[in-house]
């Protein structure tokens, strides 16, 4: 006599994205803590000293963010147009930022008022930023210009009008403070340096150039600019290492992770996409604007991003620590030795051992199949846990009792209840690939059996509907993929060589054999 | 013509033991069955054959105990005689020759020396009328009797056995046919009848589909088309009958059986589930579910302890009454159709094929046994008429049978088909196929084709489908998957011109792989997966594909529906020759260069075996059988014959079975090698011959002790003195003890055979 045998649970190739290392390093962050700004936040720059504040230029203020503050410990508001760029010295005291008007102001992190004023540029200077000896401050503006100040004296040490449209991205050198990169509205990305007073190295984006960052080493240099991220080694004189287009629009800002050197990218599209080092995207952010600055603390504990419309987002790092206060508040479970109870007995050498047979144990819904209970099996299957965490066991049953016959029976006879659960049930899986074909001759079946009845109840009707709509949709989405695959049919066909094969006249050598004698 | 005397076709596998209830002798020691023209013999206890009665030349239609000697039985027969056994030791005491084709058997203690038996009326062919007779025999101390004293008792009975019972020790006969219940009351010599109305208002189907009586009690039992059972009680009076309806079985009640003792009644159908309703409270009842194919039969034995059932599945079922199975006594299963190729285990050189639903079965030829079945499908099996279920249609094994590929597939009648590709890897530890791999979607059509490359180091499947696609499989391919686990997955996909692919098959080497494509032969390289060359030899679709083995491997041979047999040279590619044969079979042995045959002409199946080499047949047997081959396979052999005899030769390395359309397994067997079994057996018969004993141990290894020494000193006397020795030692163990002389005396004669002399001539102890 067999057992009865308990319904079969397909295992289901997981769909989407496949879960690496970096992906769960990626995910550990917390939900976001969105601060609103008076304007788009242009620039976000983290302070290189702990606590790691952070400087967030939006509108006419730049505010000073502690690493768990929602509210700014710092702010400088004096600034009579658009403030843009502000960025820390590398010990964390000074910051400098641009304006519209042109000014560049350098503030002490301390104080209120500004401590010195360069004025020069003409127009708009959107990126400042500290030349690595601390003294000197380079800006790039809208008037074409680089300019390299003096900070003691507050003068002008050189200007640069190398490029031909607005500068509007910089990166100084943190290993030779003579050498800084800026990137241009002109497509081009250029490497200055103050000793000759000229740029050594030119490279072509593509599209303007919305940001230029340097790796630690310096010896790769990323530019991003329209839907384009271009690495370029400068080691080899500014030779494209990649060309990767991961977005579908301009990707303003770039940062690096100081875990590991990934980088980190984020565009108008409102994705922030995280590259590994064969530069594969391995995880994606999503924002609810489109991105204009971004940046990430020292040792990752932060990823701050801002957006157009204002909204300063901070995620923060999940902690082991976290997580264990979330466990240690659950009520803890029966502990091992209760399971392992009475069965780590060994027998010794003369006692008498009677087998007792094992007791197989069965889900309730194999229990309710096995006595042929098919309606009831099908409700626990669509017990709100199973069918929403677990689809696949709904599905297995439904197929099961397809299988029986029995699937018109366990349909039929329902109230507006639970008919409304099979519906939503499949509202949301009908098109899961895995799933549509029992799910669609669940749908067949239920309107078979519900027709006469079903503008009784008008949720019902709407839900009938809505699988209409959505039915509908995806049956036209098919027919255009069909098409699609037929251009590319095509294409491939034109694209393979024509092959001579080569015709063995065979002369059929019809040898009357024995075999038919015989 | 070669000439076919020595080499006979010869059935194989055992016939169904299912046609007829089986038969518990009074003791409970054995279990009686029918099978084909056979009555077996199997111990309940071990689910040992022990032997069978052989004698009739026909179908055994029925078997029952004599009722005045329980240790003989009666066996009816469809070639006209009624056999009268002893079944212990396999003796016919008595043969009856009625002269008619008998269907069925009854007895009752009442009526002492008279047979009951189905007869048909031989008024119409077609309209078949059976007839129950009361048949007295003739006392006569010859073998054989003729029996012609025939008294009929009632026409127009239905011609399944099971409507007709003996009731309250032979008081009263009841048969049932179509709607109507028959009692026959034998002291009165009168006939009650009653009827049921054909449907009722609910729609029930009334036809009687069996019968049971109390044995104490005058209570009918009935079972209906519709699953219902009726007791029927007070029919001694033909107006006041009453009787009681109980309704458990969803299907036909196949089978109703009383308990001796008449306290419980046993009940079975197509459900599989064995019922037990507690006569008097019938609403009580006990279950024995899941025992296999539905039940066919119920017998009880005469103490009440033991029931038997027997399943469509070829398969008697002996439980305990405590409602225990206690043993399974199992058939090759023969379905209605075997789906499946029959394929041989390379570990266990068994044949497998199709069992029970959604199983493979596992049977060994040599041993005539059923070794076990494998489940395909895992699903619960749902017995129910007419039920689409999953059938495993094709399986393959690879060369070291380390790997199993099924197809399963359900749906053919329906539109949708559903159908998985499961992969089977051998476990060394439980010594079984675990399953592996399972595809979903294989193909978005049937699979047609399927096999495994036939090389040692890789390998690799090829499935075709009627998508017009082949599809190769490799084991771990997949790299994107993190574990290293040894999943299989698709490798490359074929087609050539959209067409449907109809067969597929791997070189010998595995260097070359063939897809016909209808009427095209596609040849591939599976190295780097080019297509190389393709044959062509219209009309006709290609049925059957095979490459040719060993020194012929340079030949592809292909069968079409145009009836013509094609071999091509694959060096040349050019047809080397083709003839004009209708081949139902192309089977290459893969010991040999020989291709075997089948070829169907005009309603009866010739075989022909031949190398590709050269387009005449090595041997050629018309008229096999009358039905067309569909599966054949040739199974190596343990220990190769050699027979040098130009006909006998291709089957000194391996054995050709085949299957008829009706599902008989038959193969060819030789002269040589029937010798070579009666001679085993004539050997096996004087070993069986001396009971193993500690007695016979002790003195079974003097005598080894002894032959030992005497092959050393003296190796010419060793024969005469070896069996001299062993028919004394033999007169003196056969012997009864009661004709022996006293112990006293044999003693010193006893102990001086076992003295070996020093002189070297050892001399006659007894004498």
């Amino acid at each position: 006599m067999a057992s009865f045998k308990p319904t079969k649970v397909q295992f289901l190739p997981k769909l989407g994205e496949k879960v690496t290392e970096e992906t769960l390093y990626w995910k550990n962050y917390k939900s976001p803590v969105q601060i609103k700004e008076f304007g788009a936040i242009t620039k976000i720059d983290f302070s290189p000293l702990p606590p790691h504040n952070y400087a967030v230029t939006a509108s006419t203020r730049i505010h000073i963010y502690g690493p768990h503050s929602q509210e700014p410990i710092r702010s400088f508001t004096r600034f009579r147009d658009t403030a843009y760029g502000g960025s820390f010295r590398g010990d964390g005291k000074l910051l400098v930022a641009g304006s519209e008007e042109g000014l560049i102001r350098l503030f002490d992190i301390s104080g209120r008022v500004a401590l010195r004023q360069f004025a020069g540029h003409s127009k708009a200077v959107h990126v400042t930023s500290f030349l690595s000896d601390g003294f000197r401050v380079v800006s790039g503006s809208d008037d074409l210009s680089c300019r390299v100040w003096d900070v003691p004296s507050a003068v002008e040490l050189s200007s640069l009008t190398e490029h031909t449209d607005y500068v509007r991205a910089l990166a100084p050198s943190k290993l030779n403070p003579d050498l800084f990169v800026t990137g241009s509205y002109d497509h081009t990305v250029k490497v200055f340096d103050m000793r000759s007073g000229s740029s050594v190295m030119t490279m072509q984006h593509g599209h303007p150039v919305e940001c230029v960052l340097l790796y630690p080493s310096e010896a790769l240099l990323v530019s991003t600019g329209g839907r384009y991220v271009k690495v370029w080694d400068l080691l080899k004189g500014g030779q494209e290492l990649v060309s990767l287009k991961n977005h579908h629009k301009t990707v303003t800002c770039a940062c690096l992770s100081s875990v590991g050197n990934k980088l980190l990218t984020g565009s108008l599209d409102r994705h922030i996409k995280v590259y590994n080092s064969s530069y594969k995207v391995v995880h994606n952010f999503d924002c609810d604007a489109s991105i204009l600055s971004m940046a990430i603390a020292p040792d990752d504990e932060a990823l701050a991003v801002g957006m157009t419309n204002g909204v300063l987002s901070v995620r923060h790092r999940r902690h082991q620590k976290d997580k264990e206060t979330l466990t240690s508040r659950r009520r803890r479970g029966p502990s091992y030795q209760v399971f392992v109870k009475g069965k780590n007995f060994v027998p010794r050498q003369d006692d008498f051992l009677v087998s007792k047979p094992v007791k197989q144990y069965l889900r309730k819904y194999d229990k309710q199949l096995k006595s042929f209970e098919v309606s009831k099996a099908l409700d626990t299957a669509l017990q709100t846990w199973t069918r929403t965490s677990k689809p696949d066991v709904t599905v297995a049953v439904i197929i099961e009792l397809n299988r029986r016959g029995t699937l018109k029976n366990a349909l039929a006879g329902r109230n507006e209840e639970s008919l409304t659960k099979i519906l939503n049930f499949l509202l949301k899986h009908i098109f899961d690939p895995r799933f549509s074909r029992p799910l669609l001759m669940v749908g067949d079946i239920v309107l078979d059996l519900y027709q006469q009845v079903f503008h009784e109840s008008p949720v019902v009707e709407r839900l009938l509907q809505r699988l209409m709509e959505v039915l509908g949709r995806e049956a036209e989405l098919q027919q255009e993929l069909l098409q699609v695959l037929g251009i590319l049919d095509t294409l491939f066909a034109s694209l393979t060589p024509r092959k001579e094969v080569m015709a063995h006249a065979a002369p059929p050598v019809a040898q009357e054999s024995q075999l038919q004698a015989a | 013509m070669v000439e076919t005397s020595d080499i006979r076709v010869v059935r194989c596998g055992g016939s169904k033991v299912n046609l007829t209830p089986p038969i518990i002798s009074s003791d409970s020691r054995f279990v009686l069955c029918t099978s084909g023209d056979l009555v077996k013999v199997y111990s309940t206890r071990t689910e040992e054959w022990l032997h069978s009665l052989q004698g009739h030349t026909n179908q055994v239609t029925g078997i029952t105990l004599n009722p005045a000697n329980h240790l003989q039985v009666y066996s009816c027969s469809v070639d006209g005689t009624v056999k009268l056994w002893d079944f212990i030791d396999g003796i016919l005491i008595k043969t009856f020759v009625i002269g008619c084709p008998l269907f069925a058997i009854y007895v009752s203690e009442k009526h002492t020396g008279v047979l009951f038996l189905h007869v048909s009326m031989a008024t119409d062919s077609k309209n078949e009328c059976f007839q129950l007779v009361s048949v007295h025999l003739p006392k006569s101390a010859e073998q054989e009797v003729e029996a012609k004293e025939m008294s009929a008792v009632s026409s127009h009975i239905s011609k399944n056995p099971s409507c007709t019972a003996f009731g309250r020790g032979g008081e009263y006969i009841a048969f049932a046919r179509h709607l109507q219940l028959n009692v026959y009351f034998f002291r009165k010599q009168k006939t009650y009848s009653f009827s049921l109305k054909a449907t009722d208002k609910k729609g029930a189907k009334n036809a009687f589909t069996c019968i049971a009586c109390h044995p104490t009690d005058d209570c009918i039992a009935t079972g209906h088309e519709d699953g219902k059972i009726r007791l029927w009680r007070n029919f001694i009076h033909k107006k006041e009958y009453t009787y009681s309806t109980q309704h458990w079985h969803h299907n036909a009640v196949n089978t109703l059986c009383f308990t001796p003792e008449g306290t419980h009644l046993l009940s079975g159908g197509i459900e599989s589930v064995l019922v037990q309703w507690q006569y008097g409270a019938d609403n009580r009842k006990e279950f024995l579910p899941r025992l296999g194919g539905s039940i066919l039969h119920i017998s009880a034995s005469s103490d009440g302890q033991l029931f038997c059932t027997s399943h469509s599945d070829n398969k008697i079922t002996v439980i305990e009454s405590s409602f225990k199975v206690c043993g399974v006594i199992q058939g090759l299963v023969k379905g209605d159709a075997v789906l499946t190729d029959l394929m041989i285990d390379p570990r266990s050189k068994a044949l497998v094929l199709n069992g029970k639903p959604g199983h493979l079965q596992f049977y060994s030829l040599l041993r005539d046994k059923h070794l076990y079945n494998l489940d395909i499908v895992q699903q619960e099996y749902i017995y129910e008429a007419g039920l689409d279920q999953f059938e495993v249609v094709k399986a393959a094994f690879d060369i070291k049978g380390s790997w199993l590929a099924t197809v399963e597939e359900r749906g053919k009648k329906s539109s949708d088909l559903e159908f998985f590709l499961k992969l089977w890897a051998f476990d060394e530890r439980t010594q079984s196929f675990v399953l592996n791999t399972t595809i979903t979607a294989a193909h978005t059509d049937r699979i047609i084709s399927m096999c495994f490359s036939s090389s040692e180091e890789t390998t690799m499947l090829v499935t075709a489908a009627e998508d017009s696609q082949f599809k190769a499989w490799c084991q771990g391919a997949d790299a994107d998957t993190q574990q290293d686990q040894n999943f299989w997955s698709c490798d490359f996909v074929g087609s050539y011109h959209k067409l449907n692919p109809t067969n597929c098959s791997f070189s010998a080497d595995s260097s070359l792989l063939a897809v016909s494509f209808q009427e095209v032969i596609t040849i591939w390289s599976p190295d780097t997966w080019e297509m190389l060359t393709t044959l062509c030899q219209p009309p006709g679709v290609i049925r059957d594909l095979c490459f040719g083995r060993l020194s012929c491997s340079k030949y592809l041979l292909g069968t079409t529906t145009k009836n013509l047999l094609c071999c091509w040279n694959l060096l040349t590619c050019e047809l080397e020759w083709s003839t004009s044969v209708d081949v139902s079979k192309l089977q290459p042995d893969p010991f040999s260069e020989n291709v075997a045959a089948f070829s169907y002409q005009s309603k009866h199946t010739d075989l022909f075996v031949f190398k590709p080499s050269e387009p005449r047949p090595l041997f050629t047997n018309k008229n096999v059988c009358s039905e067309k081959v569909h599966r054949a396979v040739f199974v190596p052999r343990e220990e190769p014959l050699n027979s040098c005899d130009e006909s006998t030769q291709w089957l000194n390395r391996s054995q050709l079975y085949f299957l008829t359309q009706n599902m008989d397994l038959l193969t060819f067997s030789t002269a040589t090698e029937e010798d070579r079994m009666l001679s085993s057996s004539k050997q096996l018969v004087i070993d069986d011959s001396v009971a193993v004993t500690p007695f016979y141990l002790l003195l079974g290894k003097h005598r080894q002790q002894q032959q030992k020494l005497n092959t050393q000193s003296h190796p010419v006397s060793d024969k005469p003195q070896q069996t001299q020795g062993s028919v004394t030692i033999k007169e003196l163990l056969h012997t009864p003890a009661h004709v022996l002389p006293a112990a006293s005396v044999l003693c010193s004669m006893f102990v001086n055979s076992f003295l070996i002399s020093n002189t070297g001539v050892q001399q006659d102890p007894l004498r």
